[in-house]
Formats: structure tokens, sequence, C-alpha cells
């Protein structure tokens, strides 16, 4: 019997339940005309059918979840037992040859004998499992809905119980979205603890240089590389800074020329158009900002007499600020939109102009949202990685001068993580504290765009 | 209200399109329900402003049909009718306020003063520092008390120095009876006060134009009984200054606080008269089935 099977089966004994306790609840009316039932009738079912259907899915859910671990101990503790080897790597090689012998996706001859016994065994104690997991499941949907069968009365609150277990399901289902979050986040603090253990916090935040090279033998020159997060840091505003300067002016009076002054037909074209430019993938605009802005920006650079080199902050962040642009006048444009119309009315009324109206009250209404937008706007940029490794290089410069090369954030994790790597050196963890010292700041960020919203909302509400 | 009271023949603006003879009893014989030409006393001799043959249309869609009517000085002029039949539409004529609305056409001649403020040569901005507005729902800027009244004097650039704004601000909020109320708040947000505060503070910030009309479009049809009462007060008390049209549903508040009111129904103005006189002798069957709630 396959497990998909007992789900199905599972479903149709729930559904059953659920006509079997309507109708008790039903009966009881009937019986009786002065009875009346706390709930409606559907509701007496569904709570049956729920009490049916629950626990035996629970059960199923958990023995999935365990059973192979459970069958290839038992099956491996035979063979280990044996005086066969005990090394963990061969175990999980042996592991790995039972799983697919298990399958059925093996196909060398030579396969030891011993192994093919303990496959046998798994498949056969797999067999015995999946019945007794009908049993015991099938079994427990009849308790469950003999259970609630037994106690249908008039005065049952079916309706608040069926809504606590809703209740109950929808918190799991946040819980699962919260408990994700916090495992990242858990497991990016532990990797960086490992990495604060080889090197000193304030050698991290405040140290000048970043030189992540680890020695491959212990008495190489250099072997220890420095790791002073602010160069790295320094590049990520840099680059950010460039690329919000291009995007917010731009995308606000886009935003603005769109929700004040185009005309129906042309908004309903530009804005689609804007919010595929959101839609290109970054990787595209990498390339452009290394092919085409970058090699632009040195030449103009060079009739200057200006010494660009040839992967400069300034290129990533013109491209980056490209991208960024449909986010900032897309939602601006909704936050302008949604300034009601009353208070336009109101403006014109008293013979404001189109702009003075749009300065003096559109926008000011309008604001929150728009600081909200940026700051959305600037997360983006910071968590931003194509454009920069294509575009920003990968030296890290501690430099004010946006025509040189500069590194970010983003970008040293990528280089610190692709590769062959030990998961152990420090060179790899830092990538974690980088991880980390971005959840910061984006943690900060968001919280004073939230409190900044927060604040405008209640003057002016 | 009203309906009551003795018949008050004073309907002083009578002219000779009234075809219906000399009225010094209740008139049996009404207009028929079909006939939409205007009857009653359309046209003053101290008209203010002069509305000679108006038609409004959206699109295709024609929300006013020929309308002529005159605004006499320091009157209030109330325009009631069914929703729906146009009174909003014709008030935002009186300040060009239907330039706003792209599908919306106006024609025909608006005199303010003996000037036609659809004239090319016209610039809207001070026409609507002459011609106020306060609108259904209050609409206060997101902006300080003292803000929301000192922004149509900064933008029209009529004060000098701030002790004059000031002065400006003061006096107008001491014109809508809101001074006493806010004089210790102004750098509050104006969305805090209370609906009948935010109305009267819309009013505040109309009066700091020096505006000669003021119309106002359902101004109290958000507002509880008691602000309502604050408001009709202060309306008739800015009659002594302004010219006055309002827009209200409220045949009580029509009654109580105008001179002369104006009946309009699906687009057409069916009739006006001297608010005493439309209330207990309407001269067209369709007034007469509005005020006794036939529908409406
Ligand atoms: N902006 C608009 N666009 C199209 N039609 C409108 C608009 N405003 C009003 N109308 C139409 O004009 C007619 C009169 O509306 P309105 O003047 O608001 O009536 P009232 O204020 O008497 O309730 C209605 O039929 C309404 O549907
Ligand atoms: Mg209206």
């Amino acid at each position: 019997m396959s497990p998909n099977l007992l789900v199905i089966f599972t479903l149709i004994l729930s559904s059953l339940a659920y006509g079997v306790g309507k109708k008790k609840a039903f009966a009881l009316v009937r019986k009786d005309e002065s009875v009346r039932l706390h709930s409606r009738p559907g509701y007496y079912g569904l709570l049956t059918a729920l009490w049916c259907g629950i626990p035996a899915l629970l059960i199923f859910g958990v023995w999935q979840f365990v059973a192979d671990t459970v069958l290839t101990n038992m099956v491996m503790g035979a063979i280990v037992g044996h005086g066969a080897p005990v090394d963990t790597a061969q175990v999980n090689l042996l592991v790995n040859d039972l799983r697919n012998l298990v399958a059925g996706n093996y196909f060398s001859a030579d396969v030891d004998p011993q192994l093919q016994v303990a496959a046998d065994r798994y498949i056969a104690m797999e067999r015995v499992g999946t019945i007794a997991l009908g049993i015991v499941m099938f079994a427990c949907a009849m308790i469950g809905c003999l259970f609630v069968y037994s106690r249908i009365k008039p005065a049952m609150r079916a309706r608040n119980q069926v809504e606590g277990i809703v209740k109950i399901f929808l918190i799991f289902c946040s819980a699962i979205a919260i408990l994700t979050t916090v495992g990242i986040v858990l497991s990016v603090l532990f990797e960086s603890y490992r990495f604060f253990q080889q090197v000193p916090v304030t050698d991290f935040l405040f140290g000048l240089k970043w030189s992540p090279q680890m020695a491959i033998r212990a008495d190489q020159a250099g072997s220890s590389g420095s790791f002073g997060a602010i160069p790295v840091l320094a590049g990520t505003f840099m680059i950010s800074g460039i690329a919000m300067a291009v995007a917010v002016p731009i995308g606000l009076m886009a935003a603005i020329y769109l929700s004040e002054y185009a005309g129906n037909r042309f908004r309903a074209i530009v804005k689609p158009l804007l919010e595929i430019l959101a839609g290109v993938p970054t990787v595209v605009y990498g390339f452009f900002a290394a092919l085409v802005v970058a090699p632009f920006i040195r030449n103009a650079g060079l009739t200057f007499g200006l010494s660009v080199s040839s992967e400069s902050a300034l290129a990533a962040g013109i491209v980056m600020g490209v991208m960024i642009i449909p986010f900032v006048s897309s939602l601006s444009d909704d936050v302008i939109n949604a300034v009601p119309q009353s208070l336009r009315d109101g403006s014109y009324g008293l013979g404001a102009t189109k702009s003075e109206t749009i300065t003096n009250v559109i926008l000011p209404a309008a604001l929150p949202g728009i600081v909200g937008s940026i700051l959305l706007a600037v997360s983006r940029a910071i968590g931003e990685t194509m454009i920069v490794v294509m575009a920003a290089g990968l030296s890290a410069n501690l430099t004010a001068n946006p025509l040189q090369a500069v590194t970010t954030v983003t970008v040293q994790i990528v280089t610190l993580l692709v590769g062959d790597q030990e998961f152990d050196s420090p060179k790899t963890l830092a990538a974690f504290a980088l991880g980390l010292l971005l959840f910061v700041i984006t943690l900060i960020l968001n919280v004073i765009a939230l409190y900044v919203v927060r604040k405008y909302r209640e003057e002016y509400e | 209200m009203g309906m009551d009271t003795v018949l008050d023949m004073g309907d002083t603006f009578l002219t000779g399109k009234n075809t219906l003879g000399a009225i010094d009893s209740v008139v049996e014989e009404k207009v028929d329900r079909e006939d939409r030409t205007t009857v009653g006393t359309q046209f003053v001799d101290d008209a203010r402003m002069t509305c000679r043959d108006v038609n409004v249309f959206y699109g295709d869609k024609q929300a006013i049909r020929s309308v002529s009517i005159d605004v006499a000085n320091n009157e209030v002029l109330a325009m009631i009718g069914p929703s729906g039949c146009g009174k909003s539409t014709f008030l935002r004529c009186l300040n060009r306020m239907n330039d706003t609305v792209d599908i919306c056409r106006v024609k025909g001649e608006i005199l303010l003063d003996g000037h036609d403020i659809y004239d090319k040569s016209v610039d809207v901005v001070p026409l609507r520092a002459q011609v106020g507005m306060v609108f259904q729902k209050p609409n206060p800027f997101p902006k300080s008390i003292y803000d929301n009244v000192a922004y149509g004097p900064k933008i029209h650039g009529i004060v000098n120095s701030k002790t004059e704004l000031d002065g400006i601000v003061e006096d107008s909020l001491k014109k809508a009876g809101l001074w006493n109320e806010v004089s210790d708040r102004l750098d509050e947000p104006g969305t805090g006060l209370s609906g009948g505060q935010q109305q009267r503070l819309c009013i505040a910030r109309a009066v700091a134009v020096r505006p000669e009309v003021i119309l106002m479009d359902e101004p109290c049809s958000a507002l509880d009984p008691i602000a309502t009462a604050t408001v009709e007060d202060l309306i008739t008390e800015l009659k002594e200054q302004y010219t006055i049209v309002i827009v209200t549903h409220n045949m009580q508040q029509a009654a109580r606080i105008s001179q002369r009111t104006a009946y309009f129904h699906l687009g057409d103005l069916v009739e006006v008269g001297a608010t005493d006189r439309i209330f207990t002798n309407p001269l067209h069957q369709l007034t007469e089935d509005y005020i006794t709630g036939r529908f409406g």
C-alpha cells in the first residue's frame, strides 16, 4: 500500500465523518422540535471530520519524517555490528549505497551481498511499517470520530471549537514563517560567533583593512588575513548613495508626473513599462554596467584628464540607481494616488495652481509613504549583489573617490563563498559575519522607516 | 419647519416671467410635472453672479440643462433636489472647479460682477480667490491649524509680513467661530480637530483669501446635529459680508438659513423663489412632490 493512498483514505474517512456528524445533529433537532442546537449542523459535521482527520494525518506526518532515519539506523546497526567499518565517512557512503539499492537505481553488478541483504531488510521493514501505520491511522481516525460523535448534544459549542481549531492551524502557519526567520538568524549568529572567536569583534567592526586571504600552509608569509569591515561597508554605502542620488529624484519626479499630469492613456501604458524595468534580471543590468556604462565613464573621465579605473563605484552606482527607479516611482505613484481627491479639491478651490498643490499639499500628505518607498529602495540597493560583482570590482579600497574601484559587503560574501571552502576557516566564517552586519543594517533602516512613517501618520491622520 | 408658517408673500423678486398671475392665495394649480421651464424668481436686480443658459456635459452625458439664475448680493441661496440632479455640478461651475474634471464641458454664460468667468482671458487663480469653496467632507490639509488658514493668503501673496499673516489667520478663525477653541494650539495638526471644527477650519481657510462669494457643497452632511447648528449659525453671520450659495439635501436646513431656494430636478432648474414661499406654496408640481417627501 503506498503512503499516498493512506492520505486519500483518511480524507475519505474524514468526509464520511462530516456526513455522520451532521446527520446526528439534524437527528437531534428532528427528534424533538423544542431542541435548539448551539451551532448550525454543518459545524458538528466539521468538528467530527476534523477530529477524525487531523490526528491520523499528524501521525502520518511524523512517520514520514522519522521513518527513513529509524529504518536506516536499524539496518545499518546490523551491518556495522558485524565488525565492518566504523569510520563515519565510510558509514555515510554505505548509507548512500543502501539508499540507492532501496530506490532501485543501482545497477552495478558487484553489490556487496551484505548490503543487498540490508536493503532487502529495509524494504521488508518499510512495508511492515506502512501497514502498521495504516492500522494506527485508521484506529486513530475512528477513535477521534467516535469521540466527537458520542458527544454531539444540542448544547455542544461546535462552532467555537471548530473556530478554535482553525485558529490553531493559522497560528501554526504563521509560526512556520517566524521560525524560519528565527532559524536563519540563529544560524548566521552562530557562525558569526565562531568567526568572532577567531577574529576580535573590534578588529572586524573598526579595522581599516580588508584582505581575507588565509594561508594554505601555516608557515606561509602573510598567513593571517585581516578582516576590517570598514572599507567594505564604505564601498556599500558609497554605491548605495550614488544609486539613491540617481533613483530618488528621477523616480519621484516620474511618479509626480505620472500621477498628477499624465493622461489616463499615457499612464496606462507607461506604468506597466516602468514595472517591467523592475523585472529585468540584475545580471543584465550588471553587464550593461560593466560593458557600457563603465567604459563610457572612463572615456568621459579621460577627456577631462581624470583617471578612472575600469571598474568604478560610479558606474555600478548609476546602473543600480536605474534599476531602483521603478521601485521608487511605482511605490510613490501609488502613495500619491492614495492622497484623497478632496485634498486636491480643497487646494484648487483656494486658487492654488497645480504645482503649488503638489508641493504644499500632496507631497506632505504622501511623505510617509514616499519615505517608506525610499527606504525600501535603500534596502534593495544595499542588498544588491549582481551589478556590483560585475561592475564595482573586488578590491577593498577605502576611498571617497567614486571613480575608483570599491567593493561591497555582498560582493565579498560571494567571493568568500565561491569555490572550494573549508567551513571552519575565518575566511569562510567571515561571510557569515558580513551577512550578520548586512542584516543588522537593513534591520536598523527598517526600524527607522517604521518610526518615520508612524510619526507622520500620528501627525496627519 | 417652514411648512406651517403663515404664507409670506414677500416674494419681492417676482418677475413678469411668472405666468401664474398674482399669488395672494395658495396656488392650487401647479405647473405640470412634464414642464421643465423654470418658474419663480430666477432674476434679481442686485445680482452678484449671473448665470445664463448654462449647460454642463460629462462626456456625452448632459448633467445640467439650460439653467439661468442670478445670485443676489449678500444672500444665502440654497440649492436643493434629489441626489444626482446636478446641484454639485452646477455649484462647481461657479468657480470653475469643473475645470479639474477632464471630461467636463461647460457651455453658457456665468458672470461675476459683470465679468464672464469663462472668458479666455480669465485666470482661475484669482477667480477662486474671489469665489471660495467649502466641501461636503471636511478636508483640512495635513498641516497645522495655522498653516491651513495661512495657505491661501500665502499662495496669493496677499500678505507682506508675518504679523499681517497672523492677523489674517486670527481674523479668519474668529469669523469662522473657531478662534476661542483653537487659539492656544494653532500649531497642532488641523486633522486632529473634531469633524465640526474641521469644517469650520475649512470655512476659515476659504474666508482667509477674502472671497466675495462662498460656495458650500452640503457642508453639514458629515456633521452631527450640534456641529451642524454651529455651522448654520456661522453661515447666517457670514451672510452679512459674503454672498453664499449652499447645496443641501436637508430641507429644514435650507428653510432655516437661506433667503432663496432653487430646486433642481434631473439637470433642470425647475423652480426658484423666496425660501418661505417655496416651502409653503411651491409653484411646480415636482417641487411640491420633493418637499412633501414624495421622492428624494
Ligand atoms: N466627474 C464626473 N464624471 C461623470 N459624471 C459625473 C461626474 N460628476 C457627476 N457626474 C454625473 O452628473 C450628474 C449630477 O451629479 P452631481 O452634480 O454630483 O449631483 P448632486 O450633487 O445633485 O447629487 C450625476 O448623474 C452624476 O452621475
Ligand atoms: Mg453633490
